[in-house]
């Protein structure tokens, strides 16, 4: 078999498992910025127990690998706590706990270099501490964490590939198949590599637009 | 109409401000003079709990302002303030940046906010550049903006923490002259400033700080012409 025969053989498993790795992708990430957002507000707020809690639950996540947390939650929600999980939910919920460590300190970063005076200058018209965070430190904060979140979000899609292994038929998991099958292991997962990389690079130039968008005629985030 | 007792404000080992008493008619321009670290953008700061001072009093028409009862967002809305860095919202333009606080603060409607908007940057001399974004303004504009924008809450005092320290030379005078018009239309104001040639022109009252004391007070004829103070005369001897 060929190159070409591969790519037409696996055109139409790879393609469907390609939108599934794109769900997975979206929704993981999704989960990821939200949790990861909360926790940024965390780390900030002057309640030392959230800090601690915010802190520890981030070097937990950092300090282990991704298939360990895949697998624990896959297997331990379902076997410790009786849960019947299914993998494809099992696979969103680990994923996104795990970029949300990582987005969490992104915007905590973003957040903190947002000049003090913003802040001061927000409280001295009367803003409440929520009103300044709202109207003014986060569209600022959101902007500057762009570029990092955008690099996150494309280690998150192809982290995605490790849920192949509690049984998510994503697009490793469907190379994994293929070339069981096929016995062509080289060419099927030089074919799969394509996939992952038209799928990182239609990614970037959505994010690269959305941030041409923010930034726009703003003139600078000062 | 603001009246400060035995001020004491500390950070760290730093004994910042050592009891200070001040006060502040209506319609009056106070003029803060001293040198770097002598503690006067510190007491402008406490004067609408930017800063907690450790102890003292601050009293705002006759009520004693405690920060932890009172609720500050309402007295801050009758204290504006301009910085030194103008701190405009980078992802506003001026319109916006004016219009920002009553509609979030008082709730105005936003269409009565813009109009007084665009009457307060007419007011600064900046109506043409209403839909300009900070970054496209010049420092003297951009701190011109800053002030319709603390206008913009119709505040009874507003609090100038050195206005014109980060502006270019040339700029300088665009705002005084902003300054200027605001007193002379009543506005009780408190400044401070190295413009000292500004602050015998406007002050009503001047007081000259060092390492945290009130060293001396008076008009500013009396303070720039005849200090009584061996330090006051050190320091005007430095800067005029």
């Amino acid at each position: 078999m060929d190159f070409r025969e591969i790519l037409v053989t696996t055109a139409a498993g790879f393609g469907q498992a390609a939108w599934i790795t794109v769900q997975l992708t979206f929704l993981s990430l999704l989960l990821g910025s939200v949790l990861g957002l909360i926790l940024a507000f965390l780390k900030i707020s002057s309640i030392r127990v959230l800090q601690w809690g915010a802190n520890l639950y981030i070097a937990l996540i950092r300090g282990t690998p991704l298939i360990v947390q895949i697998m624990f939650f896959y297997f331990g929600l379902a076997q410790g706590l009786g849960w019947n999980i299914n993998e494809f939910p099992a696979g969103i919920l680990a994923l996104g706990i795990h970029a949300s460590a990582y987005i969490a300190e992104i915007f905590r970063g973003a957040i903190q270099s947002i000049d003090r005076g913003q802040m001061e200058a927000a409280r001295s018209l009367g803003m409440s501490y929520t009103q300044a965070m709202r109207r003014i430190i986060m569209p600022q904060a959101f902007r500057r964490s762009l570029p990092p979140l955008g690099n996150q979000f494309i280690i998150g899609l192809k982290d995605s590939s490790l849920v192949a292994y509690i049984g998510v038929n994503e697009l490793f998991g469907a190379a994994l198949s293929e070339a069981s099958a096929n016995y062509q292991p080289f060419l099927t997962y030089a074919v799969n590599g394509l996939y992952y990389l038209a799928l990182v690079l239609i990614f970037t130039f959505l994010l690269n637009r959305m941030e041409g968008h923010l930034h726009g005629d703003k003139g600078g985030t000062g | 109409m603001i009246q400060v007792r035995g001020l004491n404000k500390s950070f760290g080992k730093n004994h910042v401000l050592k009891g200070i008493d001040l006060n502040v008619g209506e319609s009056d321009v106070v003029v803060l003079i001293g040198a770097s670290g002598s503690g006067k953008s510190t007491l402008l700061r406490c004067l609408n709990f930017l800063e907690a001072a450790d102890s003292g009093e601050i009293r705002i028409d006759g009520n004693t302002v405690d920060p932890r009862r009172n609720d500050l967002n309402r007295i801050r809305q009758e204290v504006g303030m301009v910085f030194q860095n103008f701190n405009l919202f980078p992802h506003m333009n001026a319109l916006e940046n004016v219009m920002e606080a009553p509609v979030q603060v008082k709730k105005t409607d936003r269409k009565k906010a813009k109009t007084q908007a665009e009457d307060l940057l007419d007011k600064v001399g900046l109506s043409d550049k209403a839909q300009a974004y900070p970054s496209q303004l010049s420092g003297g504009q951009q701190q011109r903006v800053a002030i319709a924008r603390a206008l913009a809450m119709n505040p009874r005092v507003m609090l100038f923490d050195e206005p014109t320290s980060a502006l270019d030379p040339e700029l300088v005078g665009e705002v005084l002259q902003v300054m200027k018009s605001l007193a002379k239309e009543g506005m009780t104001m408190v400044i401070v400033t190295h413009e000292m040639g500004f602050a015998r022109e406007v002050a009503d009252w001047v007081i000259y700080l060092d390492e945290g004391r009130l060293v001396e007070e008076g008009r500013p004829e009396q303070i720039f012409d005849d200090p009584s103070q061996a330090r006051t005369r050190e320091f005007l001897n430095r800067v005029l």
